[in-house]
């Protein structure tokens, strides 16, 4: 059974209807450590504040056992957007320490919004360049776009991770892929055909 | 590239579609779930929907019907309409729908702006802004669904929304709403030179060079229109449609139009 980790951040309805719409009925939002247990494959979604995500995490008391499915079971585990900015050892947002599943940080856009003309946040549909077809970008459509909408970036210290670029600014990670672990920075979920395809492919991942 | 986002704003009465002509006389279009089937077809931006009577009837937004409109759209989504309470926003969100707008209860309580962003994030929070043209030109923001006048200039009022944490701007404009005879470029220009985020032009849209002209004239960094997605003619014959990907993005690229 796919969890959805439910730690009060994000779009929780929205991933559920996508799954639906891919042929999962059966996915659940869960916070209930029985029920993470059993779960074959996690995403981690999010909006929001760095910190207040790992703050709220902390109070699921869930962390151990996350480390436990994702580290040492190597559980398939998708972070979406926040979800995946979680996945790294630290934020510039934020004061707490990240997760640390991926040999990353999470920093802010890079350029001066008053000399570049470009908004903060990085908001709206953009393209992304596939640089390995990974796991999820398996028989993707051409083209693929999906929608966006972050202040924060995640670099990877691991080149080799990084799936997918965007550019906004200049060039970053949008999608990376550590083994089981993988994030994506747009919201899948909410990016048509080409979301629907990204959660297919995570879904059919053995 | 990050291209402008071009969003069809619905609105909902009773749980169908209308259409309205300078916010009045509300006419049928249809189903929302038919239309939505048809925007994720056409691979559609984003979609707004309004409730245009919650406020005045003082009612609870249509959950059931926002659960539906939820579970069929594949792209962003935000809502407005009778939200006057952080609870309300939850309830909402929890059903898949991305952002909330905010409009009449923002201007009686800006301070309720400040509470729904700092529970929910900025880019969750819209503050629609509704302005109508007084006698003599100026402008003034209207609350009510167009019925009452608050006094206030929708530029300062913009800044003032910006300030409290709303991550987007929802300007609309009452003269323009449903006459499919461009954006009002002064308002939208106005308001865009003051604030640092996104304002989403919308009342007016006609054609796609109205696009074009609200992102290069106007500095919107997005842009909704109604009529021009339910209409066709000049009969106004009831037709859910979005322009094809290519010509939006020829009309949209920097510097370009679809002349020619």
């Amino acid at each position: 059974m796919i969890i959805i980790v439910d730690y009060g951040m994000g779009n929780l309805g929205s991933i559920l209807n996508m799954l639906k719409k891919v042929g999962i009925p059966d996915a659940k939002v869960s916070s209930l450590p029985s029920d993470i247990e059993r779960a074959d494959k996690l995403i981690l979604p999010g909006v929001g504040a760095f910190d207040t995500g790992m703050q709220r995490l902390r109070e699921t008391g869930l962390i151990g056992l996350l480390n436990e499915k994702v580290l040492s079971a190597k559980t398939p585990t998708l972070g979406v957007c926040l979800g995946m900015q979680l996945l790294t050892k630290f934020s510039e947002e934020g004061q707490l320490p990240g997760l640390g599943w991926i040999d990353a940080e999470t920093v802010r856009f890079r350029f001066d919004p008053m000399k570049t003309g470009l908004k903060i946040p990085h908001m709206g549909w953009n393209t992304v360049k596939v640089s390995q077809p990974g796991t999820l970008f398996l028989d993707m459509y051409d083209e693929p776009r999906f929608y966006f909408v972050h202040s924060f970036h995640v670099v990877s210290h691991n080149p080799d991770d990084v799936v997918a670029v965007t550019e906004y600014g200049y060039e970053f990670a949008s999608v990376i892929q550590h083994g089981h672990i993988m994030a994506a920075q747009f919201h899948p979920e909410k990016s048509h055909k080409f979301g629907m395809k990204l959660y297919k492919n995570f879904v059919e991942y053995a | 590239m990050l291209m402008p986002r071009i969003m069809p704003c619905l609105l909902l009465k009773d749980g169908g579609l209308v259409k309205t002509v300078k916010f009045k006389n509300p006419g049928y279009i249809g189903d929302p779930i038919n239309a939505i089937r048809i925007y994720n077809e056409k691979e559609v931006d984003e979609l707004i929907f309004l409730d245009i009577t919650a406020t005045i009837e003082k009612r609870d937004p249509p959950y059931q019907k926002l659960t539906e409109i939820a579970s069929e759209c594949f792209m962003p989504v935000t809502y407005g309409g009778g939200v006057r309470d952080v609870e309300t926003i939850r309830h909402i969100l929890s059903l898949g729908i991305e952002k909330v707008s905010v409009n009449s209860y923002a201007v009686e309580n800006p301070d309720f702006v400040r509470a729904a962003a700092d529970r929910f994030g900025s880019s969750t929070i819209v503050a629609s802004i509704d302005v109508r043209k007084k006698l003599f030109g100026q402008y003034e923001v209207v609350i009510d669904g167009g019925r009452k006048g608050t006094g206030f200039d929708p530029v300062t009022f913009a800044v003032k929304m910006e300030q409290m944490g709303a991550g987007e701007i929802l300007l609309n404009s009452v003269e323009r709403d449903g006459t499919q005879k461009g954006y009002d470029i002064d308002l939208i220009k106005s308001v865009t030179g003051a604030v640092g985020i996104p304002v989403i032009a919308c009342g007016g849209a006609g054609q796609v060079e109205d696009f074009s002209a609200a992102v290069a004239d106007g500095g919107a960094s997005a842009c909704a229109a109604g009529s021009m997605f339910v209409y066709y003619g000049t009969n106004r014959a009831v037709l859910i449609t979005f322009p094809e990907r290519r010509k939006l993005e020829e009309a949209l690229k920097p510097g370009g139009d679809v002349s020619g």
